[in-house]
């Protein structure tokens, strides 16, 4: 398997808090790597400067061989990998086909019905739903849409920030379901999540990130087990 | 009664157009553009020298002018308010009263402080007579231009790929550059339409109120901004309901209650609708992020 993304030595700051100490992963072709960790341990931080939103001070990311260090999220997304936020941030004021014609922002037209269809197949309430105001629909119903919305942009790397964040168990895992069809699809996936038990259980690797370093890494399954892992994010 | 109708919708109209440029700045950009009058007068002097000046036919020096503020927009925007993007508030609203101050004295020192006598653009064209009325063609053509750039621009914000993502980018600038969207291109373009507009408008007051001097755009800017509040700010509807309605309220309260006190009557209208409606008549509620 080739290497997709490869994070080295990130150095991130916000304002003068050092939040992210110099951190290295990837990501391969085909696979499905989570980045697990406590709240504030810089998680988000690291996708949303992998994605762009956020510069970092040092390092490296290399998107397929590219450098995209200092490349604003605009021009990223043009490259083939998207960022589904956290907190959905779907366009409450506007339909949810309108959301889904906004992820497609940077692709032809001409794809635009493929892309749809093959978004509805993955998601078939957004169809049902598709002349929706987006602010309307339930908080899953917004979670499927940002996703089908970053899907849109036919990305090859797509990165997932807390999708099962305020869901109700049966929702996250729907949506947990759902990724790995997306993988499954040739979607290479980079997850963000508290829920270290969903995520280890869908992921082929895992990185455990703590206040900014990466404390532990390794297969998913194995990592799942870990007695070290277990008391820290497993509750027990 | 029908005439002062008539009249007030017209002038109404002019402060639509030019509530436009403010709501869709401030939908977008999160600023007020408080320099936005001045570019109604830079938009009227350009085409009163296009045609007094150069001799051209008018509809050329509208193009002129339209053109002229356009870039006129964008480079204020680029100058005065880009490097400004994550300064506060505050900050912004100094600097675009800065440009309103500079823009008023740059015109001083081009066109001095003598008042320039508008020309009629549409003297050839016949009054519209209706019943005991008569109707100047300047008064249905602003109220035409209104209606059309109103369509032309819902049709914009809710057909078009660029449309939609101007509307993007006044929900969530965030979530938009994720989408691949190019937020300062679109800041850049909404100045530049909001920019168009004010020449259209200028050229229109200009006509009907046919002396032009420096500070012409001064006054109409701030009922313009008045009229974007009034119908709710961010709001294209808004700011047409609010603009049309804001002329109506003015030329009736100088035609019944007192010439002298209509101005004060338009924003004492204004408070009590903020009083009753803080979001305007057509604004939605805006919910503060935590």
């Amino acid at each position: 398997m080739e290497t997709m993304l490869q994070v080295q030595d990130l150095q991130v700051y916000y304002g003068s808090i050092h939040a992210i100490k110099g951190i290295s992963f990837e990501v391969k072709e085909g696979e499905i790597v989570t980045l697990i960790g406590a709240n504030g341990a810089g998680k988000s931080t690291t996708l949303n400067t992998v994605g762009g939103l956020l510069k970092a001070r040092s390092g490296k990311i290399l998107f397929e061989g590219k450098d995209l260090h200092g490349m604003a999220a605009d021009r990223v997304v043009a490259r083939g990998m998207a960022l589904c936020p956290e907190g959905r941030r779907v366009f409450q004021h506007m339909t949810v086909l309108e959301n889904l014609e906004m992820g497609a922002y940077t692709r032809p037209a001409s794809e635009a019905a493929d892309s749809l269809e093959k978004v509805y197949a993955l998601f078939p309430r957004l169809k049902e739903r598709y002349h929706q105001i987006a602010g309307t629909l339930s908080g899953g119903e917004q979670q499927m849409l940002a996703m089908g919305r970053a899907l849109m942009s036919r990305p090859r790397l797509m990165m997932l920030d807390e999708p099962s964040m305020g869901l109700a168990p049966i929702l996250v895992k729907q949506i947990f379901n759902i990724i790995e069809d997306m993988n499954k699809q040739g979607t290479t996936i980079l997850l963000v999540e508290q829920n270290a038990q969903m995520a280890l259980s869908v992921a082929n690797r895992a990185y455990v990130l703590e206040t900014g370093r990466i404390s532990l890494s390794g297969d998913a399954s194995e990592l799942a087990r870990s007695e070290e892992i277990k008391k820290a994010y497993l509750g027990g | 009664m029908l005439a002062n109708l008539i009249n007030g919708i017209s002038l109404g109209s002019v402060y639509a157009i030019i509530a436009l440029g403010y709501t869709m700045v401030y939908g977008i950009a999160k600023m007020l553009n408080f320099a936005h009058g001045d570019v109604i007068m830079v938009g009227a002097y350009v085409a009163f020298c296009a045609i007094t000046g150069l001799g051209w036919p008018p509809i050329l020096a509208v193009l002129a002018s339209v053109a002229v503020c356009t870039v006129l927009g964008i480079i204020i925007e680029g100058l005065a308010y880009k490097p400004l993007r994550n300064a506060t508030s505050l900050a912004v609203l100094i600097t675009a009263i800065g440009v309103s101050y500079f823009l008023q004295n740059a015109a001083l020192l081009i066109w001095t402080s003598n008042t320039k006598v508008f020309p009629n653009i549409f003297a050839d064209l016949p009054a519209l007579q209706l019943g005991s009325t008569q109707v100047a063609p300047v008064t249905l053509i602003t109220v035409l231009a209104n209606i059309v750039i109103m369509l032309a621009l819902t049709f914009f914000t809710s057909k078009t790929k660029m449309g939609k993502a101007m509307r993007a980018v006044s929900e969530d600038k965030g979530a938009a550059t994720l989408m691949g969207i190019n937020v300062n291109r679109t800041i850049s373009m909404t100045f530049a339409i909001g920019s168009g507009l004010a020449a259209i408008a200028g050229v229109l007051l200009c006509t009907a109120y046919p002396t032009l001097m420096p500070t012409t755009g001064a006054m109409p800017g701030i009922k313009a901004f008045t009229a974007a509040v009034f119908g709710g700010i961010g709001s294209i509807p808004g700011a047409m309901l609010g603009g049309v309605l804001l002329g109506v309220i003015e030329i009736f309260g100088k035609a019944y209650i007192s010439t002298q006190l209509s101005d004060a009557i338009v924003f004492a209208v204004l408070i009590i609708v903020l009083l009753v409606k803080p979001t305007g008549l057509l604004g939605r509620k805006v919910r503060e992020k935590v």
